[in-house]
């Protein structure tokens, strides 16, 4: 156990290292963008005094190095600096947004990987069958469509013309789990139809590709069922992969939603960062594409980590 | 003609006829194969590789494997018919009264499942035992099977456990039902002789006292000899000869199956250091080696190498033997000791060598499959080493390309253009022979060359080998766990165990007694052609210290 203990905070060490690089890569990035905060608050008509004078005050003379780790200080803690645009806490104006979108993707998450998979292991147990050819051919439909497509057919019929669902996601203060879960449902839905498709081929492929195994073979000489073969036999050896493709798309949930926000209006963060990339808000970029970033390496090292836990080799060692 | 009565008839296949799809066609691989078998009788079936043997034992179940297809005859099991039975009804008998041992144990059981719930499966399921009950019936059965620790085995995971051990344990999970019959495709093939023997015994006691009938797949004729009742020899889909075993080994009619006998009637004379003073081509000194953190998997291993010899490397797998080659080749640089050639030390790493150096010590791997990139031409191939070590080029290089194939025996035009997948086992091991030779070597290291090949096929690459050093004064390094090759073509024997030399010397004294202890259980250990080869063994070495003596 203790080899795996290792094993896992090796990984979290190796996470933090990539993160470190992203969050360089990210500052410096936009710090070769022309132009800088103090130009983009004072807009066009600024004298050079004036800007000079914010500058100063914003601490944008100093040289770049030490206003990275003025910055990397903060986002330690929580605190990305200011917005160039608003004037408040860059926590405040992205704060409430990540976690619409951690909601949103959550609530999407919850329904598609459980059928991704659940679907993934019926269509390997019926594989070349009509039942399995359809689901391929309906879930690659889906995940070929653009998300905002498949949010606006969603919309005509289940909002427009069936009238079950509101076309539009608007969130106010006070709403119960229940009213939440109604009014985001028609997102949800769209990113679970982008999502699942992907995850239910890994499974179907993943499993597919065990079933040449002598130990399945084995399985099937001593009389056991196909479901119980694919199941009890094939499934539990199939994880590694699996966990991965689940890992992906569930960063793709957080990180790449923005079409789907737009279609809704879903006050996400999505199009928190499209608002300050076209208004040149640095700091919110900035802390936007860390969060995305530590999103993605975090998600990855558990599906790591959820992998090394299935292999029984490294869970019980000699 | 034998002990079994007609109305015993357990299994009656009847002109079976077995398809498998290739290059687009169904082609017929069992070519109407007849088999009877008694409750309680042990038919062993032997032939090469490609000859049916697995496919027939699968069929016997009523099974065909993904991509062949059972095309005609009658499979009539108790009664039953199974080629117009159900796919429900079928898999009613696999587990419960017809059950399957297969080659390799440790990847035929589910790496994600504890032995004893694999184990407890089919009883489970077919409400033959509770689980409890079937529990303790595993363990029961671990201790005929003679496993160590029968109570706590089984909740290990299948890669907690040895080889041999997960063999047996695969065979009690075939007995958990009690089957009618049980197939053992290939069950002590992968494993060494002194395990094969326990695997071999407890596989034995344990079909007499249930009176399982069995048919017993393998190409060893002196593992067969001691497992079966009758014997039946395949070749290429079709039925060769069957005879009661004692019969078979005495008198067999058909020219196929006394060609199968002969086999390891090949021998060269031995020959002996020379004594005018020259000095070994590769001489190991007291190396220590260990691969990155663990221990010691060499413990100081010496020997030497002269011009023109072969020198056998015995021992079983996990012995060190191929580590040894890796120290040789420089793939593993020693802890401790060192290698020399011709009396010059080598450096300890491949990357500190000349171009010369590493020309010098040329590797044969047992697996010409993976041991040639199949997306490459054969000429390829063998040119690479020839342009790398010589700086052939153009007509120079074909023309010792065409040399090479000409040495191990492929016509040069047919074979110049082609790609490895399309030849055959041999074929391919012959490109690996003329790889190594292409680099002009003086010591080339054989690691278990011939042990993934048919008889046949491994004594002509023998013969190739021993032909080659005749013309060309080659030194063999030969890594080896057959005992049988080593008698045919060694002149030196050292014998290995856990990381060390325990004994060396010339094949003759090697082979003649007193040995050192470890030496003397593996000889005593390679199964013979007499069919009581190991009864006899057994009781010589007393039932219960079978597996334990091998202890020094």
């Amino acid at each position: 156990m203790g080899d795996l203990l290792r094993l896992v905070l090796k990984r979290l060490g190796y996470g933090l290292l990539t993160l470190l690089v992203v969050s360089i890569l990210i500052f410096f990035a936009v710090e070769m963008l022309p132009g800088d905060v103090a130009e983009q608050i004072l807009g066009q008509g600024a004298t050079p005094e004036t800007v000079a004078r914010l500058r100063e005050q914003l601490g944008l003379n100093q040289p770049a190095v030490v206003r990275y780790l003025q910055w990397l200080g903060g986002a330690v803690q929580g605190d990305f600096g200011i917005s160039a645009t608003s004037g408040d806490p860059v926590m405040d104006v992205i704060g409430t947004r990540f976690v619409n979108t951690l909601f949103l993707a959550a609530y999407a998450a919850v329904i598609a990987v459980p059928v991704a998979i659940i679907l993934g292991i019926i269509v390997a147990l019926l594989r070349n069958t009509i039942f399995d050819r359809v689901a391929n051919v309906l879930t690659l439909t889906s995940i070929s469509s653009p998300e905002f497509f498949l949010g606006y057919i969603l919309i005509l019929f289940l909002a427009v013309k069936a009238n079950m669902f509101p076309a539009i996601a608007n969130l106010s203060s006070g709403m119960d789990l229940g009213e939440l879960l109604y009014r985001t449902f028609l997102p949800a839905l769209t990113l679970v139809l982008v999502v699942t498709a992907h995850m239910m081929r890994m499974t179907r492929a993943a499993i597919i590709a065990l079933l040449s195994s002598p130990y399945i073979e084995m399985a099937r000489l001593k009389g056991v069922p196909p479901w119980k073969v694919i199941v009890r036999h094939a499934l539990p050896n199939a994880w590694a992969p699996i966990i991965n493709v689940v890992a992906l798309n569930l960063a793709y949930l957080i990180t790449g939603v923005v079409l789907v926000e737009v279609v809704f209006v879903y006050p996400g963060i999505g199009q928190a960062l499209v608002d300050a990339v076209s208004k040149r808000d640095f700091p919110v970029v900035q802390a936007c594409s860390l969060i995305f970033a530590a999103t993605f390496i975090l998600l990855n090292l558990a599906a790591d980590v959820g992998a090394i836990l299935t292999n029984p080799r490294l869970r019980h060692p000699k | 003609m034998s002990k079994f009565s007609k109305k015993d008839i357990l299994l009656e296949i009847e002109d079976l006829q077995i398809q498998g799809y290739s290059d687009e066609q169904w082609v017929d691989i069992i070519k109407g194969v007849d088999l009877t078998l008694h409750r309680g009788e042990v038919l062993g079936l032997i032939g090469e590789s490609g000859a049916g043997k697995s496919t027939i034992g699968a069929a016997a179940m009523g099974y065909a494997r993904d991509g062949t297809r059972i095309s005609g005859g009658t499979i009539e099991f108790d009664g039953m018919e199974l080629t117009t039975a159900s796919e429900a009804e079928k898999r009613a008998l696999r587990g419960s009264r017809i059950a399957y041992v297969a080659q390799s144990a440790a990847a035929s059981f589910n790496p994600a499942h504890k032995i004893i719930d694999q184990h407890t499966e089919a009883p489970v399921q077919y409400r033959i035992q509770k689980r409890l009950e079937a529990q303790e019936d595993a363990m029961k059965l671990y201790e005929q099977l003679r496993l160590p620790n029968p109570e706590e085995i089984g909740f290990r995971y299948p890669h907690q456990v040895s080889g041999g051990q997960l063999q047996r344990a695969m065979t009690a999970m075939a007995m958990s039902c009690r089957p009618d019959l049980i197939i053992f495709d290939e069950p002590t093939t992968a494993l060494d002789v002194t395990t094969q023997i326990e695997v071999l015994a407890a596989i034995r006691d344990i079909v007499d006292q249930f009176n399982t009938a069995a048919i017993y797949i393998t190409h060893d004729l002196a593992v067969v000899a001691q497992m079966a009742d009758t014997i039946k020899v395949l070749l290429k889909g079709e039925e060769v000869e069957q005879a009661s075993t004692e019969e078979m080994l005495e008198n067999p009619k058909e020219e196929y199956t006394k060609s199968l006998w002969a086999v390891r009637s090949f021998k060269r004379e031995q020959k002996s250091r020379p004594t005018d003073g020259t000095e070994p081509i590769i001489s190991v000194k007291n190396i220590d080696a260990s691969y990155t953190g663990s221990a010691k998997v060499l413990d100081d291993v010496s020997f030497d190498i002269y011009p023109g010899m072969t020198v056998a490397v015995v021992g079983e797998s996990g012995s060190g033997k191929s580590t040894v080659a890796r120290c040789i080749t420089g793939l593993l640089p020693p802890s401790k000791g060192e290698i020399l050639f011709r009396g010059e030390p080598l450096p300890p790493d491949y990357h500190k060598r000349t171009r010369d150096q590493l020309r010098q010590a040329q590797m044969i791997y047992q697996m010409a499959d993976t041991a040639l990139n199949p997306k490459v031409q054969i000429h390829e191939i063998i040119g690479r080493p020839a342009r790398f070590y010589s700086g052939l080029k153009g007509s120079a290089l074909k023309q010792r390309v065409d040399e090479l194939l000409d040495l191990i025996e492929l016509e040069p035009s047919q074979y110049y253009n082609r790609y490895p997948p399309e030849l055959s086992g041999g074929q391919k091991q012959r490109v690996g022979i003329a790889r190594a030779l292409a680099a002009e070597p003086d010591f080339i290291i054989c690691d278990e060359v011939t042990s993934a090949l048919d008889q046949l096929v491994a004594e002509g690459i023998l013969r190739l080998l021993d032909r080659l050093q005749q013309e060309l004064g080659l030194a063999y390094m030969f890594i080896t766990h057959d005992l049988a090759t080593v008698r045919s073509i060694a002149d030196e024997v050292v014998v290995m165990q856990n990381g060390k030399v325990v004994e060396q010397g010339p094949k003759d004294e090697m082979f003649t007694p007193p040995h050192h202890p470890y030496t003397d259980l593996l000889l005593s250990s390679v199964p013979e052609m007499d069919p009581n080869w190991l009864t006899t063994l057994l009781e010589e070495r007393g039932v219960d210290n079978v597996g334990e003596s091998a202890d020094v």
